[in-house]
Parts: structure tokens; C-alpha cells; sequence
């Protein structure tokens, strides 16, 4: 069972659909005891930084899914949900994210060169880099679907795969059991779906 | 880099699509999810579904029709058609859109960009706009392109930028309907005074000559687009 977090933010029709389309049941939850039931967790997100940490503090869920994470139960944050797993955001001033990877989200436009639009919006070319779990079934150059003005300004070897938008973007991270990916897998085709896939059988690192 | 989106866009009413496209090994031609699941395995990199319908039976009929399509289809969705307010945007994202287009709604309330911009993030607002040049000025026209509002047409978009959308459409209505392809001196005119994303919208005149009738399949036209030297999305 993967346990979606529930915390008010963001649209999971795709998401929930896709997990049901790869035949992985899924439950959509803010429930502590069905995230530490459930065998892999996703995080979810789409907004501000600061707004969804506040949400996630409100009830809690920031301690749950960070204990959760620590005891190797896999962790995939999508999106915002990605950025949230690092340790500072700086949307609206420095802003504490759950730290489960060292590194901080920063405005795109620090790295893009002129004439480069914001959002980075639209199908982009995955270049992956050493070994993924989550990546194992996608190819070199796999296009997926990007909407994000921030960026996760990670530790390389943190980074298994970055979009060329430029200057590398930081697509997918992962370390041990915790998984990022900054676009939308449950809007990305079949590449996406190959990705939920991978991820849906991963097996916690104990 | 980021790829040319090739955006495939229908018209349904209650719930089916109009001018449905003859595909010799697709059975139902009108049914929203069997041709969007079609266009998405050919190599369509987003879907566009406008709701033609006036009646509430036929808006009920096209967000079921929606629901079931984004159950099945993996890409990202666009839909418009009688968007007019806030609980436009609500029943459509929370039916499976991804984003919401609006055009007469924008006109008759301008406020309602920057409120839904506000509460669903820009990403998921799309300004269309239907553009016809009038005494050698470009005007958008409201009402299914049917109504001249005066107003011309970059200072609308660019306003619609400011107010928070994360993209416009631009269907120009002096090439729609002929094979004689995008308004491409408009087209320029709107990429220079924007820094969104602008899609050219040609659905009844190039889009469907093409796709609606086979003329041109989406892997051929992305073939010809890299051969270009245009990045394209890849047949994964």
C-alpha cells in the first residue's frame, strides 16, 4: 500500500489515478498510524514553500513523514513535495524544510540565462547520472512534463538526473529510501508511469 | 532543452467529441477518453478539451466525460468552454484538468485571472483569446470569436500576463478554417511582448486538416520538426 499525504495541497487525480492504472493500491491519508501502516509513502505538493510546511507542521505530518523517512520506509516527494525534502527553502526568506537531504531550493532565474522563461514549463530531457532505483526502467533522454520556478540546489551526489534548461536542473534526487522528483511522473506518459512503477517496488533499506 | 508541444485540441458536446476523427483502428470516435488515450499513444504532448455545451446536463456529461479521461490518459490536460468563475476552475481541477483556459469569462470579469491565479497557482491558468485583424488592428472577439469586443488584442494578453496566467493561446480567426496555417506576423507580435508560453491555435483550419483527417500524422510532423533543428518530445 502507498499512502499519498494529505495536507490540503495540490490537485491528486492524476496521481491516485495513475497508481490505480499501474495496479498499486494506493490511499489518499493524514492519518499518522495508516503513513506508518502503509509500505511506501509519497509526498505530494504543488504552491509555496513556506505555505505547505505550515500546513504540514499544523498537523504534525512534518514529524511523522520525517520519522517514517528515518526508519527506511521509502519516501517519493513530487514536485513542491521534492523541494520539501530538503533542508531550507527561500521563497519568502529562509524558510526550514523537513532536512531529510542537505541542500536549499532556489529561484530558477539565479541560474537561468537571459531569455529563458519562468516557469520551466513543458517536456524536458531526462540526463541521468550514475545509478537509480527509481530511474532503472527509464532511458537516457526520457522527455517528462516540468512546472517549477524553484530549484533544488542539491548535493551532486544526491542528483540522479537533471533537465538542460540552460544551465542542469535538478530533476530526480535520491538517497538511500528518500526519492525526488522535481516534475510530474503522473503526468509523463508511459515514462512516468515506469517511474511510479520503479518506485512502487522499491524495498526499504534497513 | 524544453521540446515544442504538438497539443491536439477537441471540441465536445454532452460529453462527445464533435468532428470526430476517422482513425481506422479506433471505434468510437466520439468518446473523449478513447480519443484522447488514441492522441496520447500517437505522440500528442498535451490535450486541449473545450466544452461546447450550453446546457447544465451537457457540463455534467463533459466532467464525467473528463474524470473518466484523466483516469487513463498520463498527459497533461487542458480544458475551457464556459469557464466563468472560481467554481468553474474548482469542478474541472478537481475533475482531472491540469489547466483551465478561459476567454469570454476573462472578458466579462478580468478579475477572474488573478483570483484563480491566486488560488490555483498560475501554472494552471491559460488565457485564450480569439484575434481578428479589424482596419489593421488586432481585436479579440468574445462569444466564440463571434463578437467584437474592441480591445486590441496584445494589450489583452499582456494584461492577462500581469494578472497572473501561465500561458496563452492565440487562435487567430482570419486563418481559421483555411489550410493556410498560423498568423504568423500576430504570433510574433505576441511572443515579443510576452515571456509566458504561447501556444498557436489553429484547431479548425491546420490542426484538424492534419490530425482530424490524416493528412499528417503527430509522429510525422515531429519528424519533419526535428529535422528541423526544433527539439521535440521523442516516441518513448
Amino acid at each position: 500500500m502507498i499512502a499519498i499525504v494529505d495536507y490540503g495541497v495540490g490537485n491528486l487525480f492524476s496521481l491516485t489515478a495513475s497508481l490505480q492504472k499501474l495496479g498499486a493500491p494506493s490511499v489518499v491519508t493524514d492519518d499518522p498510524e495508516t503513513l506508518a501502516a502503509a509500505d511506501r509513502i509519497i509526498l505530494p505538493g504543488v504552491g509555496a514553500f513556506g505555505d505547505a510546511m505550515k500546513k504540514l507542521k499544523q498537523s504534525g505530518l512534518d514529524e511523522t513523514v520525517w520519522a517514517l523517512a528515518n526508519t527506511g520506509k521509502p519516501l517519493l516527494g513530487i514536485c513542491l513535495g521534492m523541494q520539501l525534502l530538503f533542508e531550507v527553502g527561500t521563497e519568502n526568506g529562509r524558510e526550514p524544510g523537513l532536512g531529510l537531504l542537505p541542500g536549499e531550493i532556489r529561484p530558477l532565474r539565479e541560474i537561468l540565462p537571459p531569455g529563458y522563461k519562468i516557469p520551466h514549463m513543458g517536456w524536458n530531457a531526462l540526463t541521468k547520472h550514475g545509478e537509480s532505483r527509481l530511474l532503472q526502467n527509464v532511458r537516457q533522454g526520457a522527455h517528462v512534463y516540468f512546472v517549477h520556478s524553484y530549484y533544488a540546489a542539491a548535493k551532486e551526489r544526491d542528483v540522479t538526473a537533471t533537465a538542460e534548461y540552460g544551465a542542469p536542473v535538478t530533476a530526480t534526487v535520491e538517497r538511500g529510501c528518500v526519492f525526488g522528483c522535481q516534475f510530474h511522473p503522473e503526468k509523463s506518459g508511459p515514462v512516468g508511469l515506469a517511474i511510479l512503477k520503479a518506485f512502487n517496488e522499491t524495498e526499504a533499506i534497513l | 532543452m524544453l521540446t515544442k508541444r504538438i497539443i491536439p485540441c477537441l471540441d465536445v458536446r454532452d460529453g462527445r467529441v464533435v468532428k470526430g476523427v476517422r482513425f481506422a483502428d479506433l471505434a468510437d470516435v466520439a468518446s473523449p477518453a478513447g480519443l484522447a488515450a488514441y492522441y496520447s499513444s500517437a505522440g500528442a504532448d498535451e490535450l486541449v478539451f473545450y466544452d461546447i455545451t450550453a446546457s447544465a446536463e451537457g457540463r455534467r456529461l463533459f466532467t464525467e466525460a473528463l474524470r473518466e479521461t484523466a483516469s487513463q490518459v498520463f498527459i497533461p490536460l487542458t480544458v475551457g468552454g464556459g469557464v466563468n468563475g472560481l467554481a468553474d476552475f474548482d469542478r474541472l481541477l478537481k475533475s482531472g484538468a491540469d489547466k483551465v483556459s478561459v476567454n469570454t469569462g476573462a472578458i466579462a470579469d478580468p478579475t477572474l485571472i488573478s483570483r484563480a491565479a491566486d488560488r490555483y497557482g498560475s501554472q494552471c491558468v491559460v488565457l485564450s483569446a480569439d484575434v481578428k485583424l479589424v482596419d489593421g488592428a488586432y481585436h479579440v472577439f468574445a462569444k466564440g470569436g463571434r463578437v467584437d469586443t474592441g480591445m486590441e488584442a496584445i494589450e489583452w494578453l499582456r494584461q492577462g500576463e500581469r494578472a497572473g496566467a501561465g500561458e496563452v493561446v492565440v487562435n487567430s480567426i482570419d486563418t481559421d478554417g483555411v489550410k493556410g496555417g498560423f498568423d504568423l506576423p500576430l504570433l510574433k507580435k505576441v511572443c515579443e511582448a510576452l515571456t509566458i508560453p504561447v501556444v498557436a491555435s489553429a484547431d479548425a483550419g491546420l490542426a484538424a486538416s492534419v490530425f482530424h483527417f490524416g493528412t499528417v500524422s503527430i509522429a510525422e510532423l515531429k519528424r519533419e520538426m526535428r529535422a528541423c533543428g526544433i527539439p521535440v518530445r521523442t516516441e518513448e
